[in-house]
């Protein structure tokens, strides 16, 4: 789609960005020409009906489409200078450097403390610094005051909100520079939600955002800068205010204004 | 009136079905009472402690001797060389159809595997004659190479379909999620597969080897044409050995009924019976416990 208004999101504190970029799962195109970029030390929504691709865009990004049989992908996606695809970076790395938090809590069936000690394991970080690193993560995450006495706990025994801080905690360890959330507080409660929000926000300093969400009180709530998508396109992003307050495409006004989801 | 034969013909189709299903049963109870009653005859004449403990199994001697160790340990010597072969084997084949192989790959070896499982012993067992055996003669400088070593191959080959089905249902059940988790840590695909998915599906593995082992231990035919069936104590792999299993039908056939020696068949029949059974409850239990783990 030409003549997308991204100027706003497109100035020097880039850090990842996607150009021209196509995807397909088959002979099915779900990606249609994508031109977006998401700036440092913000969070950035992607809204938009079920099924327009804002998961698959998300997670074009840490290359988990790479699991996929029959996935075409064209086009660029930059880290800062690095070609995510092209660059050498290996793929490990890529997710290193671009952490994940998933739909649904996904915490390994091991301890809480195995649970984030697993990531640092296979990067390789010394045995001695783990501990440090771990319990800063939990702090980080705003799970340590109700955890810390019970560390060897089986991480499946928490709450699910619980859980879900556990995920982001697993993944601010490996100090990533972005985190892509999928629908984090899909499952959850709203108080749950409304600790994970306030967490998210508090990542923002230190972290670049991209979250994916069905929910406009939460991107209005949140985030920055939102992306709306329509059938595997972008159809309009800009600041979090400008799209839901004067909308220049009919379609992000109507969804928006929750006319169809 | 039609509705009568309606209600009779549906009253006696439950009581063909409620006596088809008495009937199984109580063959069952037949068996295990037939193996109760021989085992207890043999016990009123021979001391369990002696049976337990002897070292020699000689009932046609001068002087009889009934000690089940030989036996014992020939059944065990021949399951653990199996498994020792067929336990990485499986759970290596398990890993790469569940993780490594592409649909079409899959969907040409599992049938396969799961045909293996339908050859017959004795076509197994005869393979172990006439390539196994003199492969193994060959390269032990021994005059043949009918022994341990022989027959654990072979049962490790008849026990892999059994262990590989279970266990790659077992990595197959893994959430897609744990995977995910880890792959978005940077875990490459092996570091997920050893720390992660294997670990998660443990107990499936372990069903998996436990019906192994039952598999293995309970085979008959294989065993008596591999093994060589000397009647001394097992020495070692490399030397001709004799089972429970190959016992019982090698001497069965020729004992006087009702003789010491008839029941004492019954009795080592009923310990590879108690065997078999405490190993499949293990191997249910973890089956069990794997599915209750996953429903949750």
């Amino acid at each position: 789609m030409c003549g997308i208004n991204i100027a706003g999101m497109s100035d020097t504190a880039t850090k990842l960005s996607a150009q021209s970029l196509n995807l397909w799962f088959g002979s099915k195109q779900v990606l249609k020409n994508i031109n977006v970029a998401f700036n440092k030390n913000e969070i950035t929504a992607l809204i938009g009906p079920s099924g327009c691709g804002k998961s698959t865009l998300l997670r074009t990004f840490n290359r988990m489409h790479d699991l996929v049989p029959d996935v075409r992908i064209e086009g660029e996606i930059s880290l800062e200078d690095h070609n995510l695809y092209e660059d050498g970076l290996s793929v490990t790395q890529v997710r290193r450097r671009i952490g994940m938090v998933f739909q649904k809590a996904n915490p390994f069936p091991k301890s809480i403390y195995e649970n984030i000690n697993y990531g640092l394991k296979i990067n390789n970080i010394p045995a001695a610094d783990r501990k440090g690193i771990i319990e800063n993560a939990l702090k980080e995450s705003y799970i340590w005051d109700e955890v810390k006495d019970e560390l060897q706990k089986p991480a499946t025994r928490l709450s699910g909100g619980q859980q879900q801080r556990l995920c982001i905690a697993r993944a601010v360890a490996l100090r990533p520079e972005v985190i892509l959330m999928d629908e984090p507080c899909s499952a959850l409660d709203p108080l749950s939600t409304s600790k994970i929000e306030e967490l998210i926000l508090k990542l923002k300093k230190d972290y670049t955002i991209v979250i994916v969400t069905h929910n406009m009180q939460q991107a209005q709530r949140i985030a920055d800068k939102t992306v709306f998508m329509y059938l595997g396109e972008i159809i309009e992003a800009g600041p979090t205010a400008n799209i839901f307050e004067h909308p220049q495409n009919e379609l992000t006004g109507n969804y928006v204004q929750g006319h169809f989801g | 009136m039609k509705l009568a034969l309606r209600e009779n013909i549906d009253r006696t189709a439950k009581w063909v079905f409620r006596a088809t299903g008495i009937v199984v049963i109580a063959i069952l109870a037949g068996i295990f009472f037939m193996l109760m009653w021989n085992t207890i005859a043999f016990f009123l004449k021979i001391k369990p402690l002696d049976f337990i403990t002897g070292t020699q199994w000689n009932p046609s001697g001068g002087q009889a001797r009934y000690g089940i160790l030989p036996l014992l340990v020939s059944t065990c010597l021949v399951t653990l060389g199996a498994m020792a072969i067929a336990i990485p084997l499986g759970i290596g084949t398990a890993a790469f159809l569940s993780e490594y192989a592409g649909k079409r790959l899959k969907n040409i070896l599992k049938p396969l595997i799961e045909m293996l499982a339908a050859v017959p012993s004795v076509a197994i067992g005869f393979l172990g004659i006439v390539v196994l055996g003199p492969g193994i003669a060959g390269l032990t400088q021994q005059a043949n190479g009918l022994n341990a070593l022989n027959g654990a191959i072979l049962l490790a080959v008849m026990s892999l379909p059994t262990i590989i089905t279970v266990a790659e249902d077992a990595l197959q059940g893994i959430p897609g999620t744990y995977k995910e988790a880890s792959y978005g840590v940077g875990a490459t695909k092996w570091q997920t597969l050893i720390r992660v998915t294997i670990p998660a599906a443990a107990p499936g593995i372990l069903a998996a080897v436990m019906l192994g082992v039952g598999r293995a231990i309970g085979e008959t035919m294989t065993v008596l044409m591999a093994t060589g069936n000397a009647a001394a104590f097992p020495k070692g792999f490399f030397h001709s050995v004799r089972t429970i299993t190959a016992t019982i039908a090698i001497e069965m056939g020729e004992v006087p009924y009702e003789t010491t020696h008839y029941y004492a068949l019954f009795a080592i029949a009923a310990v590879l019976f108690l065997v078999t059974l405490i190993i499949n409850m293990i191997g249910e239990y973890f089956v069990n416990k794997y599915r209750k783990y996953h429903s949750a």
